[in-house]
């Protein structure tokens, strides 16, 4: 930075340059203004979105397709408390973002001026860390330490929240020393101790298993895990947030485990004797109800954060490191081996258990089935439900950050900013959003921004006329009363689209199903296709008992 | 199950709601909590006193040397530390008892700090039990008023702060 005097904001969209910012997904006010005449200056891209919430899960989408940090921005007060479930989906699942939130001038903080709301501390809870910037020399220092800490250990999301007045001070940059971070020094290397007793330990097991979690894809490391698999030939499950963290197709991978997990998944899981489990925190989806998880097996557990360790599940050898270091030490000491008996077992298991979604009609298996056929290696988004869990089984992901969901939170309406993000980060790939028709009305205006910015996404709304998910606990444990669950009047979500500008198709019929998908990749825009689902049946397996091998099929 | 958790930290804006926080979330009464600057320029440190089970402090432990500004937040075992606590009493003083509150005052090494016609203000200093024990011995006297600040405690021995 240059010795010339400048403002707040122009230092901010300077740093932002500097940090290699490509685009900021935002919505303006008040309180940003000084930021957005500065953007307008710069090469940075800013897409303009319908809703801040859009915003907040378009940077995350776009940081799970790239690995890279998303930057999302909105106004002081509405525009900031709009940010508050996206920022929240975006710390359960450590996706790295930077949130720029405008805020009023500090004489006036406090005072309960208009749209003023204290979104630092709001936020203190679903971010990794926040500033109220008070001076505009802070600026440059403060964003970027807010993109290291987004970025590095366990990510997540960084908010910076910047007066006004501070935006327009003037003042002169200078390479003030800043005191460094003494309380923040991640561990990302695994201990050799730890590495070395986790490797006798794997070296003595005879029926291993790795849990694969979201982890291993935050780190980049899912070809080590691949390695790792291979040579000590241990079978692998995943987490739904550890879906594209190995691939699916390949011959050592036995799917989801969990609460909605694959049979031979959890029975893996049931009868290991030893789990290196990978980048998981053992959320209770994952784990179903812990006093019965794993009883088998000693457990290996490697996180980023120490905080995990023991947490839920407790570990025999905890090892604090990044996925990618301690896998890289694991796969040059753990010696090639053979676990012939217990893959016979698990292969065998998961011939008796086959997913039984049918291969014909408007159903979600079949849908999926039908657009893996046209589109082999998609960015997959989904939003939450039924739907959610049917795309986790029925759609395998076999290239790495090519499946975003949203897995802590659950938030339903991520599915379409997060696939706008996705597109913009990598408009080399399709990106395909799997959406319930509750979910879309979600955010589906951002299919709006999605026309108007020309990202072209595909929607496929897995139209059941209610809200899939309740109606399944509705199924299963209220007696189907099912209250608040169906909607009163239903939506033509093909007209919808049309009317933002995007392409629509309705889908009733089998065989309109591959040409509306051919037609929707091929629309050169956005586009929405309402499938009217024949058989909206309820989404299995399912645990239903006191542990993970008691399940509705 | 008793706790003392001291935290070193930088001294800023915030840092008292972000640490105060993370008990609440999770429950905890923090029965005493006190920070004052230390000999590190820009540093505070904490001492909080709570009760609750073992394993989720230690999530809360783990959970407060994961914030930014935290360097170090550990548990302190009473029997390797030194504790204080300070606490003032506005005692009103009949004539007729002046005698024994002296001899009282005396006892528990308190200090008269001010004094009125017919109020004193007392200074109490030592370990939360000895500064139970005089506030049970004063209870008897009409006490206008009381504070306490909440026990502070260092370890015995080497710095257990600057060799992380
Ligand atoms: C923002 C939000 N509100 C409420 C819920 C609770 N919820 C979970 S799944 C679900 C139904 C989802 O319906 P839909 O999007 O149509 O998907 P389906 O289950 O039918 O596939 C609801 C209401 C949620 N996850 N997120």
């Amino acid at each position: 930075m240059g010795k010339a005097k400048m403002s707040g904001a122009k230092a901010l969209v300077r740093t932002l340059e500097s940090q290699g910012v490509e685009v900021i997904f935002g919505y303006p006010g008040g309180a940003t203004l000084p930021i957005y005449d500065e953007l307008a200056k710069s090469s940075i891209r800013h897409v303009l979105t319908r809703h801040e919430q859009g915003a907040a899960h378009m940077a995350d989408g776009y940081s799970r397709a790239t690995g890279k940090t998303g930057v999302c921005m909105a106004t002081s007060g509405p525009g900031a408390t709009n940010l508050v479930t996206g920022l929240a989906n975006a710390y359960m699942d450590s996706s790295p973002l930077v949130a720029i939130t405008g805020q009023v001038p500090r004489p006036m903080i406090g005072n309960d001026a208009f749209q003023e709301v204290d979104i630092t501390g709001i936020t203190i809870p679903i971010t990794k860390h926040n500033y109220l910037l008070q001076k505009a020399s802070e600026i440059p220092h403060s964003l970027q330490e807010a993109f290291y800490l987004a970025s590095t250990g366990r990510k997540g999301p960084v908010l910076l929240d910047i007066p006004k007045d501070v935006q327009l001070e003037i003042f002169s940059p200078h390479q003030a020393k800043y005191p460094a971070l003494e309380g923040y020094r991640p561990t990302v290397a695994g201990h050799p101790g730890q590495i070395k007793r986790a490797v006798t330990l794997l070296k003595s097991a005879q029926k291993p298993l790795i849990i694969a979690g979201g982890g291993v894809s935050l780190a980049s490391a899912r070809d080590l895990l691949v390695r790792l698999a291979e040579k000590a030939d241990i079978p692998v499950v995943y987490t739904l947030m550890g879906k594209a963290s190995f691939p699916n197709s390949h011959s050592l991978c036995f799917g989801l485990m969990g609460y909605h997990g694959r049979i031979e998944a959890n029975h893996a899981i049931s009868n290991a004797d030893v789990i290196l489990a990978v980048g998981t925190r053992f959320g209770d989806r994952s784990t179903g109800p812990l006093a019965t998880f794993a009883t088998q097996a000693k457990i290996i557990h490697t996180d980023i954060d120490p905080a995990e360790i023991s947490k839920n599940v407790p570990s025999y050898i905890p090892i604090v490191g990044d996925a990618g270091q301690v896998l890289e030490q694991l796969v040059e000491l753990v010696p090639e081996q053979k676990h012939d008996q217990w893959m016979l077992e698990l292969r065998e298991t998961a011939e008796r258990h086959p997913l039984k979604g049918k291969s014909s009609g408007v159903i979600i298996p079949n849908i999926l089935r039908i657009l893996k056929s046209l589109v082999q290696d998609p960015i997959i988004v989904t939003d939450v439900g039924r739907h959610q869990i049917f795309t986790a089984h029925y759609f395998p992901v076999d290239s790495s950050h090519s499946f975003v969901t949203s897995g802590g939170l659950g938030t339903m309406g991520f599915g379409v900013p997060a696939a706008i993000g996705a597109k913009v980060g990598r408009p080399d790939r399709p990106v395909i959003d799997i959406a319930g028709d509750g979910s879309f009305m979600m955010t589906c205006q951002e299919v709006a921004a999605a026309v108007a910015e020309d990202i072209p996404i595909v929607v496929l709304v897995m139209n059941d006329y209610c809200l899939g998910m309740i109606k399944q606990l509705q199924d299963a444990s209220y007696g189907r009363r099912y209250e608040a669950c169906k909607f009163g009047r239903n939506v033509d979500f093909a007209r919808l689209a049309e009317s933002m500008g995007a392409a629509g198709f309705k889908v009733t019929r089998e065989d309109e199903i591959a040409p509306a998908i051919e037609k929707s990749l091929a629309a050169g825009r956005t586009a929405v296709v309402d499938c009217v689902l024949d058989d909206p049946g309820n989404v299995y397996p399912m645990v239903t008992g006191s542990s993970l091998l008691e399940y509705v099929e | 199950m008793r706790h003392t958790i001291s935290i070193l930290c930088d001294d800023t804006p915030g840092v008292m709601t972000r640490v105060s926080g993370l008990f609440s979330r999770r429950g905890f009464n923090i029965e005493s909590l006190s920070v004052g600057h230390t000999e590190l320029p820009g540093k505070s440190r904490f001492t909080i006193v709570t009760t609750g089970d073992d394993a989720v402090l230690e999530q809360v432990r783990k959970q407060l040397q994961k914030l930014v500004h935290v360097i170090k937040a550990w548990d302190i075992k009473q029997n390797e530390a030194v504790e204080r606590e300070h606490a003032l009493l506005k005692i009103e003083v009949e004539d007729k008892r002046r005698a024994e509150l002296l001899q009282i005052v005396t006892a528990v090494q308190a200090r008269i700090v001010d004094s009125s016609a017919s109020i004193w203000i007392l200074e109490v200093t030592g370990d939360t039990g000895s500064v139970d024990n005089a506030f049970n011995l004063f209870k008897d006297y009409h006490i206008l008023e009381s504070i306490r600040t909440g026990k502070i405690a260092l370890e015995r021995g080497p710095s257990r702060v600057m060799k992380k």
